[in-house]
């Protein structure tokens, strides 16, 4: 493994090394030391490494990744694996606003709370949260699954499409066009799936499906707000 | 009385209520029929003070002008220079705006690149990713990092020659976007990741950051992911022009596009279009005066939009402090959109060449604003590019024939001074003196 400290190269000597790095490469273990919240680490890497982060990020960390497996031993600030592709993204701690915004694949894995607007907007990527979520959630998710094993907050999966929202917990409320759907044999074997690939020991059959009402898919003016 | 006796008596003229016209009578009739305000595409088409308000001054004996054909009338314009390794270097001012795939076809998408690159100008995306006919054919591409991400990857992020972060638009600032289901293809929904036939909401703030610190953060994370190479735009609506500007430096931005309300749009609320934002004309001075006050007046670049239609427009512009322009209606009109040759459909559709703007229908006779196969097939790239191009050169030549006549040897040259107004709105907004005058309301002295 090699070890990359964040104060002595710094951030774009850091993220020029990572994304330089190809299919082929014989170094695929890289770790990253001090840390301390700085923005952006580790983003737009596009090959099959796996990089670990010993401590807390800032921003965006894992941002845009493509086959690299990113794991933080710490907490993830704001947008965390926003706008992943492929590959995984493990945040041990608690992740802020935004985690997994716009995600187009990959899967997103965080073993302690996420704050609000958590998948807002996912095109595709696996969320799997260990704890709770806040306000917000999934606001206008296309597509992906968002696995919450603890509770949801205010107006979870707002103007949702396509995307699928399993909750353990309580939700506090349902945004727009959000319903609980019925779980069927399918939804029990992808969230059984999600949840071994989340490290979570919850049974799938705990779990309620929410999804879009799909009302608000053409515009029609008794729908508005 | 008899009707007989009553014949001579001259009768009272039917005076039409200039508050209560046809026009707003009409609308009214609509929105009572259908429940539903109007939807179109275009900027706003109201009359607002524009640089049809502004004439250049010329030279005279305190003035020495250029030979109109022989002496040289530089036009190029470097974007990009205060961050970036590699900023964009164009052959005239005068760039494309973002337009979706989505909202226009591929083949017009394919025609503004064609026509952008022989011009030697850039060319931009818009909502719904970049697509190959574009980057296939713009040798400058702009490619938009929008709030609804739809198509954003980080592939195509790095095969652009600069990003655009869209704030904002001129016909709607704060206001977000709507692609009717008609429109949405199999190509266009499986680019979108969404389904085929649904009306698709573009979001109006972007999912992952909120003020401008946050934009700091979100530049930052960009300019890691594209290596610092490309410069970083940041595009906002005509809504508070200096400290949109002030914050759009401080955020880090390359260049600032601003862009005024009668800049286009795909498709919006035409109330959104008529009563939000400012005319590009009350914009830019104050834009400038914020870069100035900051020192970096031509080293954070000023892209100016919003009703850019001839080589004087774009002189103005250059007059009042912006370095380049975009143009985004004119361009498609000089593609074909709204030509007199299509009247008979335009007439089916109920309405006329000029003043077709339903773009979100899908039903463009000329082919440009749809995802029909069959009225694509209309425009011609090829065609459509060398009409584009040929109209980017008129602009520029005409350009330089007023800064040569200003005395001025590069359009970046010319100077508030070179204008004055025809109105006192245009001089108010534009800050030159009003025509015969050595005056402007607000101006710095005055008693007014």
């Amino acid at each position: 493994m090699e070890k990359l400290d964040l104060q002595t190269l710094g951030l774009r000597a850091l993220n020029e090394k990572l994304q330089s790095q190809t299919a082929s490469t014989n170094q695929t273990q890289y770790e990253i030391v001090n840390p301390r919240g700085s923005h952006a680490i580790a983003v737009g890497i596009d090959s099959p490494i796996d990089v670990t982060v010993r401590g807390s990020t800032g921003y965006y960390c894992a941002g845009m990744n493509q086959q690299a497996n990113v794991h933080v031993d710490g907490s993830a600030g704001p947008g965390v694996a926003e706008n992943m592709m492929s590959g995984t993204v493990t945040i041990e701690g608690d992740a802020s606003q935004y985690a997994g915004a716009t995600g187009h694949g990959g899967t997103l894995i965080i073993k302690g709370n996420a704050a609000s607007r958590c998948g807002i907007s996912m095109k595709g990527i696996d969320i799997i949260v260990h704890g709770n979520i806040g306000h917000m959630s999934a606001f206008m998710a296309q597509s992906g699954n968002l696995v919450v094993c603890g509770d949801a907050g205010d107006a979870l999966g707002d103007s949702i499409y396509e995307a699928r929202l399993f909750v353990r917990g309580s939700v506090k409320s349902l945004g727009a066009d959000c319903i609980e759907k019925e779980m069927r044999q399918e939804h029990l074997d992808l969230l059984k799936d999600l949840l071994e690939r989340g490290g979570c020991d919850a049974k799938p059959e705990e779990f309620k499906r929410y999804g879009s009402a799909r009302q608000l898919y053409n515009f029609k003016i008794d729908n508005a707000y | 009385m008899s009707d007989k006796k009553n014949s001579g008596i001259p009768r009272t003229v039917p005076v039409q209520s200039a508050t209560f016209s046809q026009t707003v009578n009409a609308e009214i009739r609509r929105a009572a029929a259908t429940g539903i305000y109007d939807i179109r595409g275009g900027g706003a088409k109201r009359k607002v003070p524009h640089f049809d308000d502004l004439l250049f001054l010329g030279a005279s004996i305190s003035r020495y002008p250029l030979e109109g054909y022989r002496e040289k009338c530089e036009t190029s314009v470097t974007l990009g220079t205060r961050f970036a390794k590699n900023p964009i270097e164009l052959d005239i001012p005068i760039t494309i705006a973002g337009m979706s795939f989505g909202s226009l076809s591929g083949p017009a998408k394919e025609a503004l690149g064609r026509g952008a690159t022989m011009a030697g100008t850039s060319t931009t995306t818009g909502d719904g990713g970049m697509t190959q006919e574009e980057r296939g054919h713009s040798k400058k591409l702009v490619y938009q990092y929008l709030p609804s991400r739809y198509g954003m990857n980080p592939d195509d992020l790095r095969k652009a020659d600069a990003i655009e972060v869209v704030v904002g638009q001129g016909a709607k600032p704060g206001g977000g976007g709507m692609l009717l289901g008609q429109k949405i293809s199999d190509r266009v929904a499986q680019m979108r990741n969404l389904p085929k036939g649904i009306d698709q909401r573009s979001a109006c703030r972007h999912p992952d950051w909120t003020g401008p610190d946050d934009l700091e953060i979100k530049i930052l994370e960009l300019r890691e992911i594209t290596g610092w190479r490309v410069p970083i735009y940041i595009k906002v609506g005509g809504a508070r022009p200096y400290f949109d500007t002030t914050l759009a430096v401080k955020a880090g931005a390359d260049v600032v596009v601003l862009d005024g309300m009668q800049g286009g749009t795909a498709a919006t609320q035409d109330v959104f279009i008529e009563h939000v934002g400012q005319p590009i004309l009350a914009c830019i001075r104050e834009a400038v005066r914020a870069l100035q006050d900051l020192d970096m007046h031509r080293k954070v670049q000023l892209i100016v939009s919003g009703g850019v239609r001839t080589g004087a427009d774009v002189a103005k512009c250059m007059a009042l402090g912006a370095d380049a322009v975009s143009i985004g209606t004119a361009a498609l009109i000089a593609l074909g959109d709204n030509d007199p040759r299509w009247e008979d459909e335009y007439q089916k559709l109920g309405t006329t060449a000029g003043a077709y703007d339903d773009w979100h229908e899908g039903k463009d006779p000329a082919g440009i604003t749809t995802q029909d196969a069959e009225l694509m097939k209309r425009l011609d790239p090829i065609e459509g590019g060398r009409r584009l191009s040929n109209y980017l050169k008129v602009m520029t030549l005409e350009a330089q024939t007023i800064a040569r006549a200003c005395g001025k040897s590069h359009l970046h040259n010319l100077e508030p001074e070179d204008l004055c107004a025809l109105t006192l709105e245009a001089a108010a907004m534009a800050k030159v003196p009003l025509a015969g005058t050595d005056w402007w309301p607000g101006k710095s002295g005055s008693s007014f």
